[in-house]
């Protein structure tokens, strides 16, 4: 990348499966007061661009645009949602300081999933509406189907898959953002029940409320402003099609293709050995496998049996999701990357407490959209 | 501007109708690939893709962007959705601009769609949910009450006559008529045919207001050594500006577009205008409603505060006048689909500097133009200035 | 350019009439319950007890409403809860004769943006007018909320029926 930039700041706000005392407004000021703080910064003076991450239908107020300005200090200021995956805002905050038209730019992400009292028909929502959308099943079936499939074209077991629910929930317990943690092992993950088969309950994960927000600046600035900028090595990010009738059941070529691009921009040839860590989505406990798999951080087919030796567990040789993931956090829907992206922050800022990797130099974060869509987005980060 | 300088190279667009039978992947599609064939580029030559889109609730799918993915050739390519409103048709060519001008990519593809025709019973209806959800939904409300009430400020802190503005509805539609993709085009009509159009919200009378559409636009954007390979006209960003306002548009003084003028000013400082009125050779700003098209104006510094009316109404604004405003018909003549009325916009300015017009071609060689697109609650401006 | 305009298929109301057209149509199921949290929390309850609340901010001193816990132009926390008026101006207004889904109305509805006495210049909210004949609306006519009755009010923006014109002598006591 031709220009530096970091992460200078970040605050949050949540998160919680419930959070009734505050508003998204409220929730979103709180977030963003604790990231300026963090960074020294003013956002009615010294921030060029803000970039926020939200879908209507997941507000329930249409051009949601409108209602992000006034608690991020972005009154008279140049503002865009980015409807997409967390991460997406955060690259495109990215791509505007690489202009060099941009020094410091605000990223904020949130959820209020607790607000929403018909998620799963929401979800139906973004189903194609002629050839889809009219089967009218529980959306999850689709992730049901891709799980599916995906056991059967690597030779990966439900009791792996269970693994990684357990790992996650377990690390959640040493995470004070994480609502999930439970000492669950793979058998009572095996054991809940079915959802979408052979998807089982522990095995999705629930939602929770929050909101994130990421200061960025460019090298110099990053340097003046703290001495301890988190640095954006790479980014990347891709579509595979939409069509549920053409897609690949089985590769998570998305995550192939914005790994590849993450990879190619941060100048890394070998992922797994320049690479320490990663916060990789979860919201579903075969997605981390798939998605470890298409990323390149593991030979095709190997992630489960990884998982089960303990290959990715907190003590292991490269942790995966040592926050907890989607699993073991909750799911923060368009702001769930970016949770996945705090991780990373904290990590590599030596502030993780006892979920701390040893020598966590670099991470990288991956995020995914979510059921019914083909789209992610991934960052690699240093110290 | 250093760095990477960027150029609009090609664009192509979708007839603007009240309701199309392609649905909402097909516009897409049926654009973005003209705007390749223009400038003779394929599927290949795109680095990635940029969608602007407004409303999901129009097209009725929530995520909209990821059902319009293969349409807007996004198959896997970084693929981005930009979403500020009806800014968004001309925050999209922003967002393209970024994405080149970062030296990530090359060539990007910008498309825009809007189908708003799914919405029933009537799209108008969709426009309930822009209001906050507490303090102001259970009054049930109507766009149309956010546009009269701020029509109704403008006329009375200026003490403007609604002649003159309904000149703007006239000279517009007038336009559209020598637009391929226009949906009201009408060679004839007359301020006295708008002024006895019925009284939808007074001060707004139906003919005062730009019709529901459907329709698509796509642009090809590349940094300057590709650009100067694929063709010997490209048409340069020259300077780019957004800015939003408060959500409590109410606390707000609504005679003036603030959020206008802080977007024209980044623009304009990036572009190295400091004379508007004389270095803007054409503009195309957002006209949903013929007011707007004056308030925006003004908000763009192009006429002194309650004066774009009495210059309109002296023709100072038509296609053969001082400062050519609308020549494509805009949104009055041509239509509004949303997210693609604001990127015709960018392609009319597009064309018009690259002389291909046709019947709507402003004469003297216009060198620099803008246009400007504004959203949300009388909220956001967005402004794209180029130049050849 | 017109080479590059694709000519979309105009589909007309007989089309469906005719069955010439085949479509697919769907109910979204959207149903949210969203949290007010504490500033438009405590509006709520002030307009259940008939009363308009504001909120102060400690650097520009501005008293705003609606009340929020953060001030966007200084970006510093609220301080205090300041009791506002129900009276106030009208800063625009309309005369609207269709309804938010397009049906004609035969009398207009009223909405304007009513600057709020107590709080900062300018400070509106939006509501209704009524009891007026809406051929003698002005901007800058004075104006005072009409409450509904206290064992109606809810705790929402419709506690207050609608905005009338005041009168000179009467001040009603709020319940």
């Amino acid at each position: 990348m031709i220009r530096e930039v970091a992460i200078v700041g970040a605050g949050w706000s949540g998160f919680r499966s419930i959070t009734p005392d505050l508003s998204y407004k409220e929730l979103m000021y709180e977030a963003a007061v604790q990231a300026y703080e963090e960074a020294g910064i003013n956002p009615r003076r010294d921030v060029d661009s803000f970039v926020t991450v939200a879908e209507d239908y997941n507000e329930g107020t249409s051009i949601f645009d409108e209602y992000v300005p006034d608690q991020l200090g972005a009154l008279h200021r140049p503002v865009q949602t980015i409807a997409g995956e967390g991460i997406h805002g955060l690259a495109a905050a990215v791509m505007q300081i690489l202009t060099g038209k941009f020094d410091v730019v605000v990223v904020e992400a949130h959820s209020k999933a607790s607000n929403i009292l018909t998620l799963p028909y929401i979800l139906a929502f973004a189903f194609d509406p002629v050839f889809n959308r009219p089967l009218a099943a529980h959306p999850y079936y689709v992730a049901g189907m891709e799980m599916q499939r995906y056991l059967a074209e690597t030779g990966t077991t439900h009791r792996e898959c269970a693994c990684v629910a357990a790992k996650n929930r377990y690390n959640a317990l040493l995470n004070p953002l994480a609502g999930y943690g439970a000492a669950v092992s793979a058998d009572d993950v095996l054991a809940s029940e079915p959802i979408a088969e052979p998807l089982t309950r522990l095995e999705c994960a629930g939602h929770s409320d929050g909101a994130i927000v990421f200061v960025l600046a460019s090298g110099e600035t990053a340097r003046a402003l703290t001495d301890a900028p988190v640095w954006v090595r790479g980014v990347g990010w891709a579509n595979d099609t939409f069509w549920m009738e053409s897609r690949p059941w089985g590769e998570a070529r998305y995550a192939r293709d914005a790994g590849q691009m993450a990879y190619r921009t941060a100048g890394i040839k070998s992922p797994r050995a320049e690479i320490n860590f990663a916060e990789v989505d979860d919201t579903f406990a075969y997605k981390e496998l798939q998605h470890l798999e298409a990323l390149g951080l593991c030979p095709p087919g190997t992630a489960g049996e990884w998982t089960a030796a303990g290959g990715t567990a907190l003590s292991g040789e490269f942790p995966v999701n040592p926050s907890g993931g989607a699993l073991g956090e909750g799911h923060l829907l368009d702001a769930t990357g970016l949770a996945r992206v705090l991780e990373v922050v904290l990590q590599l800022r030596g502030e993780a407490g006892q979920r701390q990797i040893e020598d966590a130099e670099v991470g990288l974060a991956f995020g995914w959209r979510g059921v019914p869509t083909t789209g992610g987005a991934a960052v690699i980060l240093s110290n | 501007m250093n760095g990477n300088r960027v150029a609009i190279v090609g664009a192509g667009m979708t007839k603007f109708v009240r309701r199309a039978q392609e649905t909402a992947k097909e516009l897409a599609w049926e654009a973005a690939h003209l705007a390749l064939e223009s400038c003779e580029m394929t599927l290949d030559d795109v680095d990635a893709v940029v969608i602007g889109t407004a409303p999901d609730a129009f097209d009725a799918v929530h995520m909209k962007s990821e059902y319009l993915s293969d349409g807007c050739g996004a198959w896997g390519k970084p693929y981005m959705r930009g979403y500020v409103g009806g800014g968004t048709g001309v925050f999209a060519p922003i967002q393209g601009w970024y994405h080149v001008a970062s030296g990530l990519f090359d060539t990007v593809l910008v498309v825009c769609e809007e189908k708003m025709s799914s919405c029933q019973p009537h799209p108008q209806g969709a426009f309930l949910t822009i209001f906050d959800h507490t303090t102001e939904r259970p009054l049930w409300p109507n766009l149309l009450w956010i546009f009269a009430l701020e029509m109704n400020a403008y006329m009375s802190r200026y003490g403007l006559d609604k002649r003159d503005i309904a000149t703007v509805a006239v000279k517009n539609k007038r336009n559209a008529a020598d637009h391929p993709a226009a949906l009201l085009g009408d060679p004839n009509i007359t301020v006295e045919d708008i002024l006895n159009t019925e009284v939808m919200a007074w001060p707004v009378q139906r003919g005062d207001v730009s019709p529901i559409t459907d329709g698509a636009v796509a642009l090809v954007m590349c940094a300057n050594h590709v650009a100067r390979r694929v063709t010997d006209k490209p048409v340069w960003i020259e300077g780019v500006g957004w800015s939003i306002d408060t959500a409590y548009w109410a606390n707000r003084d609504l005679s003036y577009p603030t959020y206008v003028e802080e977007a024209a000013r980044m623009a304009y400082e990036m572009a190295g205008i400091t004379e508007p009125r004389k270095q803007i050779h054409i503009a195309e700003p957002y006209d949903p409603f013929d007011y707007k098209e004056l308030h925006h104006l003004e908000g763009l510094m192009l006429f002194d505060k309650g004066k774009a009316p009495e210059a309109a109404a002296a023709g100072v604004t038509q296609r053969d006048g001082d400062l050519p405003v609308c020549p494509s018909g805009g949104l009055l003549g041509v239509g509004n689909p949303i997210a693609a009325a604001g990127l015709m916009k960018v392609a009319e300015i597009f064309w018009q500097l690259r002389g291909e017009a046709d019947a709507r071609q402003v004469p003297g060689n216009p060198k620099r133009g803008l246009a400007q697109a504004w959203g949300d609650l009388m909220q956001v401006g967005t402004v794209v200035v180029m130049g050849v | 350019m017109r080479e590059y305009v694709y000519d979309s298929v105009y589909l007309r109301r007989k089309d469906f009439e005719e069955g010439n057209v085949l479509f697919e149509t769907w109910d979204p199921n959207a149903c949210y319950a969203w949290d007010t949290g504490v500033a438009i929390g405590r509006y709520l309850q002030g307009l259940k007890a008939g009363k308009l609340i504001g909120r102060s901010c400690p650097e520009c001193r501005r008293v705003m409403i609606p009340p929020r816990l953060f001030c966007e132009q200084c970006f510093c926390a609220t301080d205090r809860w300041v009791d506002l008026q129900d009276t106030g101006t009208v800063v625009t207004f309309s005369l609207c004769y269709v309804t938010w889904d397009m049906i004609r109305l035969e009398e207009p509805q009223l909405p304007a943006v009513i600057e709020i006495d107590g709080a900062s210049p300018g400070m509106g909210i939006m509501h209704m007018l009524g009891e007026v004949d809406p051929q003698a609306i002005k901007i800058g006519m004075r104006v005072q909320a009409v409450w509904k009755p206290a064992e109606e009010r809810i705790g929402a923006i419709t506690d207050i029926a609608y905005f009338k014109p005041t009168s000179a002598s009467s001040v009603e006591p709020l319940e």
